[in-house]
């Protein structure tokens, strides 16, 4: 096919490194969301385990309070941002059009272009330790502190990275809202979804509701930084508790977009494994809808104590508290799967199993504080570092390393080790409990989060080593992880197609899938299409002699325009000729874009 | 090493967890020791936050221990067993309408005494309340008593100034007004009083009366709870709380003007706090009163504790913050006041550049006898 | 640029075009971005004591005098204010120029008529139709941009600036955002009118395409009804 003037031909030499660079596959870039969001992770774990080393025992130097503070701010925007979030994309982008029957995304460019733009504005965020130190005043970054009266550059980089990620997960949730809508195979109703379809589809408009919001506030903080406003500035008539009110109408959902990945794929794992089908499908649905909503109803529980007055408080706390209710609802069906099965204890079934009982911790200390009263001797304090522990550990991250024991078979076609799996299990489970339990007892001691240091004598000492302690445990845990995939990986592909025996339709196809997904898109008549085959002594059809599957081609669009994003991100923080040059640089990737023949 | 044997071994760890659970109840329990404890209340306000956290601490730990116990005998009794068939159920309609009614009663079982704390803590405070201004600043607070000092010459009341060390009278109500000069800070005294933000540009407040018995030698520790900085983990305070007879000579003392130095060091040390430090501390009764800025110094020898609670109040921890403050409170390098050149200086210097050992050692020695 | 997106498949679960279901999602964001850039507006509102004001305003002229002393308002602002029949009262004049903004916003309406048109005769097979409708479009966009600029200068001579006040702030980053926009929007039917002059002119799908950019261009005009109401028309 002929080329527009001036636009670049389609990609199709074979070279290696640029199939992954102008790929549009979902499952390449769910592997490379995959792949990238590991070393975020690995990179935040390391933030983990200075921090903890700084506070093993009391008045440490191993670091100097500025680095601290960069540090535990860095820490959280890393893993938040850059670590579990693109975890829970990997696995969206490998396993959506795949559990829906699809041979591919609404949008493959605009999905490439996701990828790119999220790794571009990861860069940005973590380059800022090299260029005038991170951001430090907490992922919250709330104001005044965050002005460029009180903090340097690093907040600079706080905003536009923060930015460009929010593009990032703003066209990918967009492109998988419609994805799930359109693409169903036929019979794929949307209550015969699998749950981690619709908790993804529900983090999918959280995204969209709740990233604008942000960016409202990003952009403010960017006016109040770079050019003259106030709007966050007491001297200048701003109000600081704005900026908390559009922070946590955002951030709190967020949380929500944290962890309902996770509980899509325990979902997911706990009925394969107890042989049986989800016990409360239905209400284990609507309860990921409630909380979906309810999730816009709380955020000032994050603000108990900034003064809010008694109705503003009586009302956040009810509705903080009635979100205990869908979560419980949830906790007991995942219970009452298991119940009357016969469970098979494999690796992705430890991890989904604890993380039933670690997220019901993390549960529960977050009702306790859903009580004003008692926040007022919470808020702040290791209490609540222990509880987001528990809910983003033991519930977000062990959800991921359950996912990745599950899918790791179907997505390279190799079966992870299952010893090395209990070791990865079990060390990281008394690590995080170790390091994260105690952190109960030091809130209760009265010890204030983000400090930096703190005397002996406040009978912080002890529980704060075992803290540290624990830490290094489940860091040791993930190394068990990285061994065993660099071990198994030398082996043969032999997993076979459904190892584990599961109902979902991502099994139906070959492990690792073809390109195309499926050779022949299925026909679902049940919540459990694969079992349905088994029981009904189905086979998939073979597709007819012939028939040409149209795929995609692959683009150089997608990163040319993230890259124009990129220097149009970069303007602030350098020379506004930056900015200047990615106009163009954009203008030219739509161009390209829009006459790239896609036939 | 086979699922069988992983799975004893988890048995035999869940009974032993089992027996270490009263254990680590137990431990929670001697938080009370800690001086920094939330749960060892010694005012009203504590009291009635104590009386709602019990409620849902127990009413945690029923759900807490039951989830954990069923979650385990699930896991162990349902496993892959020979000849075990798992059942094909989908739900189960009773079961879920039960436990959709479990979690609502709990919460409301939490609500109630909840919304109880809420509007009494949002009430007016007590007419009689001693009123103080709380001023959280980089990093440490000024408190000011509302017309607790000397009257002026037309005999009006005048406020009275001082920092870090709170004092307070047992059974006498307290109105803390709080505020802050640069960016948010958060008033916290575990035992007495829940945490309250100050935030610049808005007047929030709290109200608490210590109890009667409330009354010891040892202070009550208070520290920032929202981050402010380098040095949020150095920004604490302490409380004293005497009965009426010692809080008034505590009041007697902290009202007048500062005490003539007696050592030859210490009024050389005067002479030179006049010169190098009146720019920023003020010490009523001499010539460096006119400055607001930093903290009022007029009686920093009777408290415990200098910099914002951090080191003991003695000569050599003296000497060591005025030659280089920044050493041991990180952020208040005075380089950092550039970005804003309006306004005065917020942060000490380092005094070892510009002033001898010497003198360094008679202005501590002329602070400590500021009794 | 997504909504040009071609599909790996045309057949959808829905029968809705993916594209323009991205493009209604879309919206349903920028629902949410709009609505915090007006909360912040209100939330300032309020506060407002010194001109310039958005409405006519009474202010005591002792408080006018000593804002003036103390350097927070300049001489320019004070022309907006005069003294009233009330002793110690001032009059301020309302900045917003209600007659002159009623135009632009007539001119924006206008504009979604004329989308409209294009879309019909995209529709409807009838290229010249749309030629010259998408050129209307663009047109009146443009001028509705134009006085904008207008009013940002003389707001900007009269002393209101981003600096000025919260509510310099909030209505410039509500009302630039807002002009951004529409200039996005403008640039978009300047694409698919170049387009449509290529020999294969918008493809097979003209319509689709035509009527895609038009949901977007009526949500921008309807997001400057709500502007326009919620700031100029109802009073402070």
């Amino acid at each position: 096919m002929a080329t527009a003037a001036g636009t670049i031909a389609a990609p199709t030499t074979e070279s290696v490194v640029w199939s992954w660079i102008t790929t549009v596959d979902h499952k390449r870039i769910g592997a490379l969301y995959g792949v990238t969001a590991f070393i975020f992770f690995l990179i935040g774990g390391i933030e983990a385990l200075l921090i903890r080393t700084q506070l093993a025992v009391p008045n440490g130097n191993v670091i100097n309070a500025e680095l601290f503070n960069q540090l535990f701010t860095m820490h959280a925007l890393t893993m938040i941002f850059l670590a579990i979030m693109p975890l829970g994309a990997a696995f969206f982008n490998y396993m959506v059009p795949l559990m829906i029957g699809a041979r591919d995304v609404a949008f493959p460019r605009l999905n490439a272009l996701s990828y790119w733009i999220f790794l571009f504005g990861g860069l940005v965020l973590v380059s800022s330790f090299i260029f005038g130190g991170a951001p430090d005043t907490g992922w919250f970054a709330y104001q005044p502190i965050s002005s460029s009266q009180f903090s340097g550059s690093g907040m600079d980089f706080y905003v536009i990275g923060l930015m460009i990620l929010g593009i990032s997960s703003l066209a990918a949730a967009l492109n998988f809202a419609v994805t799930i809508i359109n693409l169903r195979a036929p019979g794929m109703t949307m209550m015969r979804l699998p749950v981690f379809i619709w908790m993804t589809f529900i983090v999918m408009f959280l995204l969209i509701l709740a990233l604008p919001v942000l960016t409202v506030a990003l952009i403010q903080m960017l006016f109040d930084r770079q050019f003259t406003t106030s709007f966050f500035l007491p001297e200048g008539g701003g109000d600081p508790i704005l900026w908390q009110h559009l922070f946590w109408v955002f951030g709190h959902p967020e949380v929500y977009i944290l962890i309902l990945p996770a509980m899509g794929v325990v979902s997911e794992v706990l009925p394969t494994f107890s042989r049986k089908p989800l016990f409360g499908y239905a209400a284990i649905v609507f309860a990921g809808i409630a909380i979906g909503f309810l999730g816009w109803a709380v955020w000032s529980h994050h603000m108990f104590t900034t003064g809010l007055g008694a109705v503003q408080q009586a009302v956040f706390s009810a509705s903080t508290m009635a979100i205990g209710i869908p979560t419980g609802i949830k906790v007991f069906n995942w219970l009452a799967t298991m119940w009357g099965g016969s469970i098979r204890f494999t690796t992705a079934m430890y991890f989904a199993v604890a993380f039933v009982a670690l997220f019901t911790i993390g549960g529960i200390s977050g009702v306790m504080h859903a009580s004003p009263p008692v926040d007022q001797q919470q808020q702040d304090t290791y209490f609540i570092v222990a509880h987001i522990h528990y809910v983003l550990v033991g519930g977000a991250l062990f959800g991921v390393f359950s996912g990745l024991y599950y899918w790791w078979p179907k997505m390279t076609g190799r079966l992870l080790n299952e010893t090395l799996g209990k070791w990865n299990f079990w060390l990281m489970f008394i690590g995080m409990n170790l390091a994260f339990f105690p952190m109960h007892f030091l809130g209760v001691s009265g010890m204030p989060r983000r400090i930096y240091t703190y005397d002996s004598g406040l009978g912080w000492d002890f529980w704060n080593l075992v803290a540290t302690v624990g830490a290094f445990i489940l860091a040791l845990g993930v190394l068990f992880f990285i061994i065993n995939v660099f071990k198994t990986w030398q082996q043969e592909p032999d997993a076979g197609d459904n190892p584990w025996d599961a109902p979902t339709l991502e099994w139906a196809t070959t492990s690792p899938p073809p390109e195309h997904d499926f050779d022949v898109i299925p026909e679902v008549h049940s919540r459990e299409p694969v079992w349905y085959m088994r029981d009904h002594n189905l086979t998939t059809p073979e597709p007819e002699p012939g028939t040409h599957i149209h795929l995609p081609p692959p683009s150089y669009y997608p990163i040319i325009i993230a890259f124009g994003v990129l220097l149009l991100g970069l303007g602030p923080l350098s020379h506004l000729a930056l900015t200047a040059l990615g106009v163009p640089v954009i203008i030219y990737g739509i161009w390209g874009w829009t006459l790239e023949p896609t036939e | 090493m086979t699922e069988e044997a992983l799975l004893r071994i988890s048995q035999r760890w869940a009974r032993r967890l089992l027996i270490l659970a009263p254990a680590a109840l137990f431990i929670l329990l001697t938080a009370c020791s800690d001086p920094q404890t939330t749960i060892e209340p010694a005012s009203d306000m504590t009291e009635a936050i104590q009386g709602v956290y019990e409620i849902v601490f127990w009413l945690s730990m029923f759900v807490f221990i039951a989830i954990m116990l069923l979650t385990l005998w699930l896991a162990v009794h349902y496993r892959e067993q020979p000849g075990r068939e798992a059942i094909q159920i989908h739900g189960h309609q009773r079961l879920e309408i039960l436990w959709t009614i479990i979690p609502v009663a709990i919460v409301l079982i939490m609500l109630v005494p909840t919304w109880q704390v809420i509007a009494d803590t949002t009430d007016t405070p007590p007419e009689d309340s001693m009123v103080i201004t709380a001023t959280g600043k980089q990093w440490w607070f000024e408190f000011t008593y509302e017309g607790l000092g000397l009257p002026d010459d037309e005999g009006n009341p005048t406020d009275l100034v001082t920092a870090n060390e709170l004092h307070l009278q047992a059974g006498k109500p307290v109105h803390v007004l709080l505020r802050a000069d640069d960016v948010i800070h958060s008033f916290w005294i575990p035992q007495l009083a829940g945490k309250v933000d100050m935030v610049p540009g808005h007047e929030n407040d709290l109200w608490f009366t210590p109890f009667e018995d409330s009354v010891r030698e040892e202070a009550y520790l208070g520290q920032c709870v929202e981050f402010c900085g380098a040095s949020h983990a150095n920004m604490r305070f302490r409380v004293f709380v005497h009965d009426e007879e010692g809080f008034n000579a505590w009041l007697e003392n902290e009202r007048s003007d500062a005490v003539e130095p007696t050592s030859e060091l210490g009024k050389l040390g005067a002479t030179l706090f006049v010169v190098r430090c009146a720019e920023c501390h003020t010490v009523r009764g001499t010539a460096a009163s006119i400055a607001d800025f930093g903290p009022d110094l007029t009686h920093v020898g009777s408290r415990t504790t200098i910099a914002a609670g951090i080191l003991d109040n003695n000569i050599s921890n003296l000497v060591d913050w005025i030659s280089n403050p920044a050493e041991i409170k990180p952020g208040i390098n005075p380089e950092n006041d550039v970005i804003d050149k309006e306004r005065p200086l917020r942060f000490m210097r380092a005094f070892e550049d510009e002033i001898s050992a010497e003198d360094i050692q008679a202005i501590a020695q002329y602070l400590t006898e500021l009794k | 640029m997504a909504a040009a997106e071609h599909q790996v498949e045309h057949h959808t679960t829905t029968g809705i075009d993916s594209r323009k279901l991205l493009m209604w999602i879309f919206l349903g964001s920028e629902c949410l971005f709009f609505g915090s850039l007006i909360a912040t507006y209100l939330i300032f509102k309020g506060e407002i004591d010194l001109p310039p004001f958005p409405s006519e305003t009474h202010v005591e002229t002792a408080y006018l005098e000593e804002a003036l002393a103390s350097g927070e308002i300049t001489e320019v602002h004070k022309h907006l204010c005069h003294e009233s029949d009330e002793a110690g009262i001032s009059v301020c004049e309302g900045i917003f120029d209600i007659p002159l903004t009623s135009q632009s916003t007539f001119v924006l309406l206008m504009s979604s008529v004329a989308m409209v048109l294009a879309v019909y005769g995209a529709q409807h097979n009838r290229p010249m139709m749309m030629k010259s409708w998408l050129l209307a479009t663009m047109l009146l966009g443009l001028i509705f941009l134009g006085y904008q600029v207008y009013e940002f200068r003389t707001f900007g001579q009269e002393g209101l600036t981003l600096e000025t006040s919260q509510f310099g702030a909030s209505f410039f980053v509500l009302t630039g955002f807002h002009g951004t926009h529409v200039a996005v929007g403008v640039l978009i039917l300047g694409s698919l009118l170049l387009a449509s002059f290529r020999r294969r002119g918008l493809g097979s799908e003209p319509g689709f395409q035509v009527e895609t950019a038009g949901l977007y261009w009526h949500f921008v005009d309807i997001v400057w009804i709500v502007i326009f109401t919620v700031l100029y028309l109802i009073p402070a």
